[in-house]
């Protein structure tokens, strides 16, 4: 083989290599882009008084703490459902369960689970929660919604985290003479735990930018007061921010509040997702090790 | 005491029971779409609703037709792969086998959280930046269209595309690699000519779930895609597709009306849509386990 034809091979190499590099810098830069431009133009109206006051002359002056309060809320009363029930199911999937036709069957349910639109729980929990059981439009009925959303990422997560768990620990607590029950629960359970830690926070993550799913359930535009029970309806961060751009009655009032809410949700979710991959870092090398 | 075979078959079953709670609700789930979604279906027949061209639920007498919302749902979902794919699995080939370890740990971990930006943010971004810049450059009477709606659902689809592509480019094993860079193939012919005929099956998984992520979505299309239903004639006019029709309407439809069990209705078609390509990224994904594990 001639050299020219080499060369030309390798410059076939690098002209392909530099458009793949192209690509990935056009996904960054669409991070980047919507990261700048929310905070470019929401940073403006973020004090303190935004984050702790509520909102006053309809909804175009004040803060966002009703929203800010309800968001908490909805994330806790969710993984407060959702975080024992993915654990557990996770702990049968990995640890109890003989590889087979069972296992397989509720594995597919967890994968279409987790592609089930976010809209058609909305729909399920105004069916079930709202209407059936009649929690009404509440705090419950949207935790409750927002708990199948992220019971997939929860069992997904703990599974991966107790697999990761070295076979070896779990023969030495056998072979002492512990049940299975017992070494999962004081051997299993503690080595994986940080990986299901980050399991649950990435969920807290998800929940808390979820918007469809409490639009029927949870969700109000306004209130005046903050919530008493779970049974009162709350505002919530996403919700008040499609409010505010969509019906909003005084746009050049209400978009810069939009813009705000959206920074305060982004940079928590961000800070959220953050934590979750540093941690996940942190357990693999522990893991590793 | 009890004795601790009994505690122990005690405790599997109760877990098991914890872990057939996905197929419990994924089986609520079907049982509450059809059950409030059916009447609709008798009333006016499934055909009709489907292919139905007129979407006026609250005419007098009313049409539900949802072919405009199906079509909508379809046409941004298209215009999201045209950008998600070829974008995304280029960067994950580079990802994965041009970048050198150290960058690589620093760029996946940003692109998941690209994953992680909540949609109702991206919604903001496409209706009040994105849309108003090409409405500027096509110069249109609204900037909420199917092109901005398609451009955002593309970059909500990358993550994922990107994430199961790296995935399966990485699941190859590395003695391919090594044989045909021993065979004196660069780089690129190794990629081009072994890696990638081996992920197929890995990348269909990624694309199928990209689609059923942009076909589900609901917040964006919302509030980009403009709201009209209507049959969509071209990318720069505004649509509406499924689930914004959905989101935008059940807060009007009193419960138990013909519109309430119609929008059910649209739910159970955008369901088993989503539902087929779940199992068809399923039986992908299993393919693509079989062989790279080489029985």
């Amino acid at each position: 083989m001639n050299k020219k034809q080499l060369d030309f091979r390798h410059m076939i190499e690098k002209i392909v290599f530099s458009f793949f590099g192209f690509t990935m810098f056009l996904a960054l830069l669409a991070l980047v882009l919507i990261i700048f431009f929310i905070f470019k133009r929401g940073i403006g109206v973020i004090n303190w008084g935004f984050i702790s006051q509520m909102p006053r002359s309809g909804m175009t002056e004040g803060g966002i703490f009703p929203a800010l309060l309800g968001s908490f809320y909805l994330v806790v009363g969710s993984i407060l459902f959702a975080a024992p029930l993915g654990i557990f199911a996770a702990i049968y999937l990995t640890e109890y369960a003989k590889k087979g036709k069972g296992v397989r069957i509720i594995r597919i349910g967890v994968n279409n689970l987790a592609g089930v639109p976010s809209v058609v729980f909305g729909l399920f929990g105004l069916s079930v929660f709202v209407k059936y059981f009649g929690f009404g439009v509440s705090i419950l009925s949207g935790a409750a919604t927002l708990a199948i959303v992220i019971l997939p990422t929860i069992i997904r997560a703990s599974e991966e985290a107790l697999l990761a768990v070295p076979d070896e620990y779990r023969h030495a607590s056998l072979a002492i003479g512990a049940t299975r029950w017992q070494t999962v629960k004081k051997v299993v359970l503690p080595a994986a735990m940080p990986g299901i830690l980050t399991g649950c926070i990435l969920g807290i993550g998800r929940v808390a930018g979820e918007t469809a799913p409490i639009i029927f359930t949870a969700a109000t535009f306004f209130s005046m007061r903050l919530p008493s029970s779970i049974f009162s309806e709350v505002m919530a961060l996403p919700y008040h921010i499609y409010a505010l751009v969509t019906t909003g009655t005084m746009p050049y009032k209400q978009v810069p509040l939009a813009y705000g809410t959206a920074v305060v949700l982004l940079a928590l979710v961000l800070m959220i997702n953050l934590v979750a991959i540093i941690m996940r870092i942190k357990f693999n090398r522990m893991i590793k090790r | 005491m009890i004795d601790w075979k009994k505690k122990e078959k005690i405790v599997k079953t109760i877990l098991f029971i914890f872990a057939l709670s996905s197929i419990i609700f994924l089986t609520g789930i079907v049982i509450v779409l059809f059950n409030e979604g059916f009447p609709i279906f008798s009333k006016v027949g499934l055909f009709q609703f489907v292919f139905g061209q007129d979407w006026y639920p609250t005419h007098e007498p009313p049409d539900f037709g949802i072919l405009p919302l199906l079509l909508a749902s379809i046409l941004v979902t298209v215009g999201a792969m045209v950008i998600a794919v070829p974008i995304g699995i280029s960067s994950a080939i580079f990802i994965s086998y041009i970048l050198p370890q150290k960058i690589k740990d620093i760029v996946k971990p940003m692109i998941e959280m690209l994953a992680g930006v909540p949609s109702v943010i991206y919604g903001l971004f496409g209706m009040r930046i994105l849309g108003p810049f090409l409405q500027d450059l096509f110069d249109l009477p609204t900037g909420l269209t199917a092109l901005t709606a398609a451009i955002m659902l593309g970059i909500m689809a990358l993550p994922t595309v990107v994430s199961l592509a790296e995935d399966a480019i990485s699941a190859v094993p590395k003695k391919f690699r090594d044989a045909s860079l021993a065979l004196g193939g660069t780089r690129w012919e190794t990629i081009s000519k072994v890696i990638l005929p081996t992920a197929t099956s890995g990348m269909v998984t990624a694309v199928i779930l990209g689609i059923g992520r942009a076909i589900g979505e609901t917040m964006t299309v919302l509030m980009v895609a403009g709201g009209a239903a209507v049959i969509p004639r071209s990318i720069l006019r505004p649509l509406r597709p499924m689930t914004a029709n959905i989101a935008a309407e059940m807060g009007e439809a009193p419960v138990g009306s013909d519109h309430y069990h119609a929008l059910f209705g649209i739910a159970i078609i955008l369901f088993v849509i989503t539902l087929f390509f779940n199992i068809m990224a399923d039986l992908a994904s299993n393919r693509f386990k079989k062989k790279v594990s080489g029985k």
